[in-house]
């Protein structure tokens, strides 16, 4: 392995863990707050990055300026991912908090199912692709290797802006605090005034916007078959877990290491590829089986 | 339900199969499916006695009924010990597995397991030489206890076979409930750190408890691939597990025979549903699965019983209007 291919699956690695983050990102911040693993994340996810790659399919066919590509992938995120959230929310979510979590989680389960194939009744079973903003923003020659600038720089700033934005957002504003004491304590948080419902549905919705938003900025470079989003699931909830549910911070730290791992892995043993997440949060788990990052709860008798 | 009452109404299921089956050759296929089915169902039912479902266990199936295939083609062996051995294979897996999965609750069992499967779906699919890839592998039909028979009569063979085994599979679950094991295995979902304060290991009890589950998939799986001939990769598919947890809450999860219950309504709906519904049948089954737990969280069983029998004071709901008072 020579210096060039180090430098292009660092890079490769990068702009994969930035997707990876703000998809896992999402799945851990509707899980502080509802203590349900959202498994309809993944279709948030896929349904995203389809509806992009239609809104950009469409600019070009109506001859809208060009610019308005990377706007159109902020906004497909922010309508499907809002919209189909709360949906969610107030169809299903709602009602199964005081349920077995079993029942919760088949209820997600069956959520995603639906979501699933509906998308494959929408938008078919061919590949969807569309690459015009990568070719806008153009490329970029780092240390001998040309790479693409979106991809580089777009990609990772987002993550980057999200991670500090919501950082901003539960510690300094008023509605983030209550979003923080829900997560914290449902009961003292109703008990001091909180408006728990309009909390957890505001928050559910931000965490669909942004599992929509992963899919829309993988959309320009990646092609969306059904399935993906089971696999984007299982890889986020991957992220997650190595991390510790409901951990912001260490969310960004398991995903650069699963997204480098799995980029070195292309090139050193692509035959491992696919196992490498696995692998990795088998070995943390074995370790530390509530993840790196999580706090001891206590016990209850 | 009194015993007496259920061993009849077992025996009456039994004979209805039989009867229906043997005067309707074309049915045997897809009630050996369901039988199949209702095998492994019963496996995930151990597992949701302790609290816990899992997303991945479909790729005990897909293990059991890969080693059918390997041996079959390799030895051709009797069927009677391929189903043993295949079997076997799934037990040692979920015993090795097992010892990692013990460690894990809720979310994180459920989504290792549908790792796992990941794992083992992408594992078959790329090395195709020696899986035959996602076109699967095919194998001849055995020798049956001895016996060749032509297809017609290898399936009633099969037919009886499963039965057995349904009845076998069935007592032996609601045997290991009622034992010492079983009502461990209960407390896990109630109060973990209790059974540990009686010096029970929470960790043994279900790693039981799995292996137990992994087998039952394991057998369903055997079956299955013995009734096709042909093993794919997409037996272990995550669509497929979540199929089996499905049957499970379709078909009531507190009793095996809501497990049985559950596929054949599953295979026959499919059968006569499926061409109606082509590429919406994720979509009918996520609909149903919802409207199943707002509605009869204990399945098509948990309705028949309650036929049967003089309904009992509502606890439940006296709890939930305390628990609406606290909140309120």
């Amino acid at each position: 392995m020579d210096a060039s291919l180090i430098v292009l699956a660092l890079m490769d690695g990068a702009s994969y863990a930035a997707l990876l983050f703000v998809v896992a990102l999402g799945l851990t911040l509707i899980f502080g707050v509802m203590r349900i693993l959202n498994i309809a994340h993944g279709s948030l996810y896929a349904w995203g990055g389809y509806f992009a790659a239609t809104l950009g399919l469409a600019i070009t066919r109506f001859g809208l300026p060009s610019w308005l590509a990377l706007p159109a992938l902020f906004l497909a995120a922010i309508v499907i991912g809002s919209l189909l959230a709360s949906v969610l929310e107030f169809t299903l979510l709602r009602r199964i908090l005081d349920k077995d979590p079993i029942l919760q989680l088949l209820v997600t389960f069956a959520a995603f199912m639906v979501l699933e194939d509906l998308q494959r009744l929408i938008w078919g079973v061919q590949p969807v692709f569309v690459s015009e903003v990568v070719n806008q923003f153009g490329t970029l020659e780092v240390a001998g290797v040309t790479y693409t600038r979106y991809q580089l720089l777009v990609l990772p700033a987002v993550a980057i802006a999200a991670l500090i934005g919501l950082r901003w957002f539960l510690g300094r504003t008023a509605i983030g605090r209550q979003v923080t004491a829900v997560t914290h304590s449902r009961e003292v948080a109703i008990a001091m005034g909180v408006n728990a419902q309009r909390v957890t549905w505001l928050t559910i919705a931000l965490g669909g916007v942004l599992g929509a938003l992963g899919g829309a900025l993988a959309s320009p470079t990646t092609s969306f078959t059904p399935g993906i989003g089971a696999d984007m699931l299982v890889l986020s909830f991957a992220v997650v877990a190595t991390a510790g549910l409901g951990q912001i911070g260490g969310a960004a730290i398991a995903a650069l290491m699963i997204g480098m791992a799995r980029s070195f892995s292309v090139y050193l043993l692509p035959e491992i590829e696919v196992l490498v997440p696995y692998l990795i949060m088998v070995a943390v788990l074995l370790v530390r089986p509530e993840g790196l990052f999580s706090s001891v709860a206590a016990r209850r008798i | 339900m009194r015993t007496a009452t259920l061993v009849s109404l077992v025996a009456v299921l039994v004979l209805a199969v039989l009867g229906v089956s043997l005067s309707m050759p074309w049915l045997k296929t897809p009630v050996l499916m369901a039988i199949s089915h209702g095998l492994a169902v019963t496996g995930i039912i151990v597992l949701i006695r302790a609290g816990q479902v899992s997303f991945g266990h479909a790729m005990y199936a897909c293990v059991s009924g890969y080693a059918v295939a390997f041996l079959g083609r390799a030895f051709h062996l009797d069927t009677l010990w391929l189903v043993v051995l295949g079997t076997m294979v799934s037990i040692a897996a979920a015993a090795l597995i097992g010892v990692f999965m013990v460690r894990y609750r809720g979310i994180f069992f459920g989504m290792l397991n549908l790792a796992f499967s990941m794992v083992l779906f992408s594992v078959l699919g790329k090395f195709g030489g020696l899986t035959g890839g996602t076109d699967g592998l095919r194998f001849d039909r055995p020798a049956f206890a001895g016996f060749v028979m032509e297809r017609e009569d290898f399936e009633t063979a099969l037919l009886g076979l499963g039965l057995v085994l349904a009845v076998g599979g069935g007592v032996l679950v609601m045997r290991y409930f009622g034992g010492v094991n079983g009502q461990c295995l209960a407390a896990l979902k109630t109060n973990e750190t209790r059974l540990e304060y009686l010096g029970i290991s929470a960790k043994r009890v279900f790693w039981g408890g799995y292996v137990l589950s992994a087998t039952l998939c394991g057998l369903g799986g055997t079956l299955f691939a013995l009734t096709q001939g042909l093993v794919t990769p997409d037996m272990g598919y995550w669509v497929r597990s979540g199929e089996l947890v499905f049957i499970a809450i379709l078909g009531g999860s507190g009793h095996a025979l809501g497990a049985f219950i559950g596929a054949f309504v599953f295979e026959f709906v499919k059968l006569y549903a499926a061409s109606l519904l082509t590429g919406a049948w994720q979509l009918a089954l996520g609909i149903v699965l919802i409207v199943m737990v707002f509605v009869a969280p204990k399945g098509l069983y948990g309705l028949l019983v309650r036929r049967c029998k003089p309904p009992e004071p509502k606890a439940r709901a006296v709890r939930k209007n305390v628990v609406k008072e606290v909140v309120a």
